[in-house]
């Protein structure tokens, strides 16, 4: 991941819907614009997680498949 | 003066091995009942049951020992409410659906809204047996489209919009089809429509509306999930317009009333007379 970073959290040891809470609780540290990396579970944590984000309003920017069954993403607390 | 059993299961009134009590059937739709008349249920299971009522498997309520000599007392007591009987026997049934887009983040088509039109055109329709009609929001199936007798389930075509498009690769990661291929360095984005199951995910999903597409039905038929198991069968692309949609299943039912046997569950029926002569028609009227 080439993009500034300004927090990052790992998901892949939890299932729903703590993944998504963990994900709530660390954007909550951060400030509108900045960014947070996750890294997820292939499965159902990639197909929810992002949609859940956009509906509380924030981006996804970049996504990549690890190739080891995870995703690394980067999230834009509040979009704009 | 003999008990006519018959026209009280069609009513939605059930023997019980009880003699002369009823298992009394209510008309839901879509899995939704008003507090108020969830109010008068409570009345009536205390007042002529037993003071509890049983929950169906496709989203009805029964209230249990109901006495024939209070049957139509009851009856009356529904119908002031505004509540009604369900249906029993060889006709359509309880049209079951989940919440759907307007409760839902996953729903793509309003099934409540179509529930009820489809228990205003269809409910209790006399066919050859048991008809059962079901509507569910999306491909996650929480209402189990294929299980029916005609099954719906939302759907959405999607299409992708480069000018918004930032190729994160979000898209290829959350299709459960990889039918997407996001080539980030030569900014190209691939659909393989043969892939797609229309379930709609990438549109949900994309912060940058790159994906937008149109919600439609899709339409499972010859269902069953009872002394036979058979899944329903998608036999039409996914359909744009309610219009075509009622079409659709005006014609499931009026091939059903043709060519069923009496007791003679619809999937049944196709596999004795062939698949291949509704395929046609329905082709031919959902054009």
């Amino acid at each position: 991941m080439s993009a500034r970073v300004d927090d990052y959290v790992d998901i892949t040891d939890v299932v729903c819907p703590i993944t998504f809470v963990k994900v709530k609780v660390a954007l909550e540290e951060l400030e509108e614009g900045q960014i947070l990396e996750v890294k997820m579970n292939e499965g159902e944590p990639i197909q929810n997680v992002p949609r859940s984000l956009k509906d509380e309003g924030h981006q996804v920017t970049q996504v990549v498949n690890n190739e080891d069954g995870t995703f690394t993403i980067l999230v834009k607390k509040d979009g704009i | 003066m003999a008990v006519n059993y018959k026209e009280l299961k069609q009513g939605g009134f059930m023997r019980q091995i009880q003699k002369d009590n009823f298992s009394m059937r209510l008309r839901i739709v879509g899995g939704q009942i008003e507090a108020k008349h969830l109010k008068k249920v409570y009345e009536i299971a205390e007042k002529y049951g037993q003071g509890y009522v049983h929950m169906t498997s496709r989203q009805g309520i029964e209230i249990p020992f109901i006495k024939l000599e209070d049957v139509e007392a009851v009856k009356n007591e529904l119908t002031s409410s505004g509540l009604q009987p369900g249906a029993c026997g060889p006709r359509v049934r309880t049209i079951t659906a989940c919440q759907g887009r307007k409760i839902c983040p996953s729903g793509l088509i309003d099934t409540t809204e179509l529930a009820q039109e489809f228990d205003r055109r269809y409910f209790a329709r006399e066919l050859p047996h048991k008809f059962k009609l079901g509507i569910t929001g999306c491909s996650n199936n929480c209402l189990k489209a294929e299980e029916n007798d005609l099954g719906v389930k939302g759907g959405m075509k999607p299409e992708w919009i480069e000018e918004s498009c930032t190729f994160c690769g979000l898209c290829e990661a959350v299709c459960p089809k990889g039918a997407i291929q996001v080539q980030k360095k030569d900014k190209q984005v691939l659909l393989d429509e043969s892939k797609c199951n229309s379930c709609g995910k990438c549109v949900k999903s994309c912060s940058f509306d790159a994906w937008g597409g149109k919600s439609g039905y899709i339409v499972y038929f010859g269902g069953l999930f009872g002394n036979q198991i058979a899944t329903g069968r998608q036999l039409l692309p996914i359909i744009y317009t309610e219009e075509i949609l009622y079409r659709v299943v005006d014609t499931t039912l009026e091939f059903f009333q043709r060519y069923g046997k009496k007791s003679e569950r619809f999937g049944l029926t196709m596999e004795r007379v062939g698949w291949d002569s509704l395929e046609k028609e329905l082709k031919e009227i959902s054009r």
